[in-house]
């Protein structure tokens, strides 16, 4: 049997682990092992068992100190549990997650369900770009009695963006 | 409405009356949803846990789908009733082991579930009989707007809504059916089928869910993957596979009526005389013979109006079930000596199997066409 990791040497090191009722099996040559931390089992990532080989290594791309600047969740974290903090989190390993998703799931961009509100945002977003394109030229045209129409009529969009 | 009222119905998809029931026990759909820059139950605090199930339970409880629900906080239940909703799949096993900060509010139909500080803040499950994603995606899909215009919930515009695990980012959607299988078990086809599956990025899984055993020759079926694919686009391409399923179950049905009777006869003939005398049984045991009943049933074997009691025993005769209805905590061996018990009462007035009754099923004689390669 080859070792999961390398996938070159035997496999000498089985490591079977019950998580929530689950079992896990993962069989490791004896440097990759030694490498995993498997021997000392507190350092071994939980990460890679729920989410497979390499998933805590993914997560570290972004560089080794990084925090969730809202929630305080660490890659260590991420390496302990294979979950995340919050939702601020996809923005904060953003990096390491993108190679994560992509070997996971079918796409690496959300095309289905939209919300209302998010819809409603990017309707809005739309907008505020076609006024500042009408505007600029406006501007450049040098009328500026429509870029003033124009420009109260960003203001109110920007109140709406907000609210 | 009580817990008493929760387990003296058996919910509606419990009957067993959608379409291809015969095959597929129950559709389910489950959307995962989380508030904004809260942490994930996983990670916040039980005072922040606490503050964020004060801020949706509200919110669930208003939703009209859920006027006169069953509403209750982990914390409140017995390990036993706990049990009891997974036994029913109202609730999962993780959510089971949550205590303080989590709740579980559900319909009166039991068709509509959802859970508060689960894995992520909101996971909210419809649950049909038969073969019936899309209608179970079209309530919780109902459930879920209303939910978003009064709770901010986490979504980006790139990786769509954010979960506690970056397996469920996307929809947050997982749809899966229950699907009883005896016909390719007993004819050592299982395998191929869950291979094939497999290999389209589905996944199979056994009774309750990932890493339990199959056991009552009863898979769920579920997609894999929730980034990349549109919510009907996921169900249509699980329907599909489910329904080639359904086709190979058949099929496998009916190649044991015409070349291995006999085999077929001998299952049907002693799950029933095991079932009706047996003093002591453990509820695998009871569910892999319950499943030759049903079997049994499906081919004609046994009348129609058999039907229910089967079903119902399927439920009835698991471990929590069995306690909660004798009102009492029982060790392995009383539960096995009660089970059987409550099945011998059940199958009392069972007519013997009839096996002259048995014919091949309409519209099933020609072999389907693979669609496993899609």
């Amino acid at each position: 049997m080859l070792c999961d990791v390398c996938k070159c040497n035997d496999a000498t090191v089985f490591l079977t682990q019950i998580l929530e009722g689950k079992m896990q099996k993962v069989n490791l040559c004896d440097a990759c092992s030694k490498e995993k931390g498997v021997q000392d089992p507190t350092g071994f990532a939980l990460a890679d068992l729920l989410l497979g080989i390499g998933a805590a290594e993914e997560i570290e791309k972004g560089g080794p100190t990084q925090k969730c600047p809202v929630c305080g969740f660490t890659q260590a974290d991420f390496k302990k549990t294979g979950r995340l903090g919050c939702s601020a989190c996809y923005d904060t390993f953003s990096e390491g997650l993108g190679t994560l998703l992509k070997a996971m799931h079918k796409g690496v961009e959300h095309v289905g369900k939209l919300p209302e509100r998010a819809a409603r945002q990017m309707q809005l977003t739309d907008q505020m770009r076609a006024l500042n394109d009408h505007l600029e030229k406006a501007v450049a045209e040098e009328n500026y009695e429509t870029a003033a129409t124009l420009r109260d009529q960003i203001k109110q969009l920007e109140h709406e963006m907000a609210s | 409405m009580k817990f008493s009222q929760v387990m003296s119905s058996a919910g509606e998809w419990l009957r067993g009356e959608g379409p291809h029931h015969q095959v597929v026990v129950s559709s389910r759909v489950r959307l995962a949803r989380n508030l904004r820059h809260r942490a994930f139950p996983g990670w916040a605090k039980k005072a922040e846990r606490t503050q964020i199930l004060e801020q949706i339970k509200p919110r669930v409880e208003e939703l009209t789908e859920m006027q006169d629900s069953f509403s209750e906080l982990l914390q409140d239940l017995s390990a036993l009733e706990k049990q009891v909703l997974v036994e029913r799949h109202l609730i999962s096993r993780e959510h089971a082991a949550k205590g303080i900060g989590s709740a579980v509010i559900m319909n009166r139909k039991q068709t509509l579930s959802i859970m508060i500080n689960e894995e992520d803040h909101l996971r909210m499950q419809s649950i049909r009989s038969g073969l019936q994603l899309k209608s179970a995606f079209k309530l919780v899909d109902k459930v879920d707007s209303t939910l978003e215009g009064k709770l901010d919930i986490a979504y980006d515009q790139r990786l769509g809504y954010l979960t506690a695990c970056p397996t469920n980012v996307g929809t947050g959607m997982r749809a899966s059916a229950m699907l009883h299988l005896p016909g390719l078990v007993l004819s050592d086809l299982i395998n191929q089928v869950i291979q094939a599956v497999n290999k389209i990025g589905l996944a199979v899984r056994g009774l309750y869910g990932e890493g339990t055993e199959a056991m009552g020759n009863l898979f769920q079926i579920s997609n894999q993957t929730t980034l990349g694919e549109k919510e009907d686009e996921i169900i249509a391409r699980l329907t599909k596979v489910i329904e080639t399923i359904i086709e190979k179950e058949h099929d496998a049905r009916q190649m044991l009526i015409q070349k291995k009777p006999d085999t077929l006869w001998d299952q049907i003939g002693r799950a029933y005389g095991v079932l009706t005398y047996a003093h002591a049984m453990t509820s695998k045991e009871a569910l892999n013979l319950l499943s030759i009943m049903k079997l049994g049933v499906d081919l004609g074997a046994f009348p129609e109006a058999r039907r229910l009691p089967i079903d119902e025993l399927f439920i009835e005769t698991q471990p929590a079930h069995l306690q909660k209805t004798s009102q009492q905590k029982l060790n392995a061996e009383e539960r096995d000596f009660l089970r059987a018990e409550i099945i011998r009462g059940r199958l009392k007035l069972f007519p013997k199997p009839d096996m002259g009754k048995v014919a091949p099923e309409p519209g099933n004689e020609t072999p389907s066409e693979s669609n496993n390669n899609e």
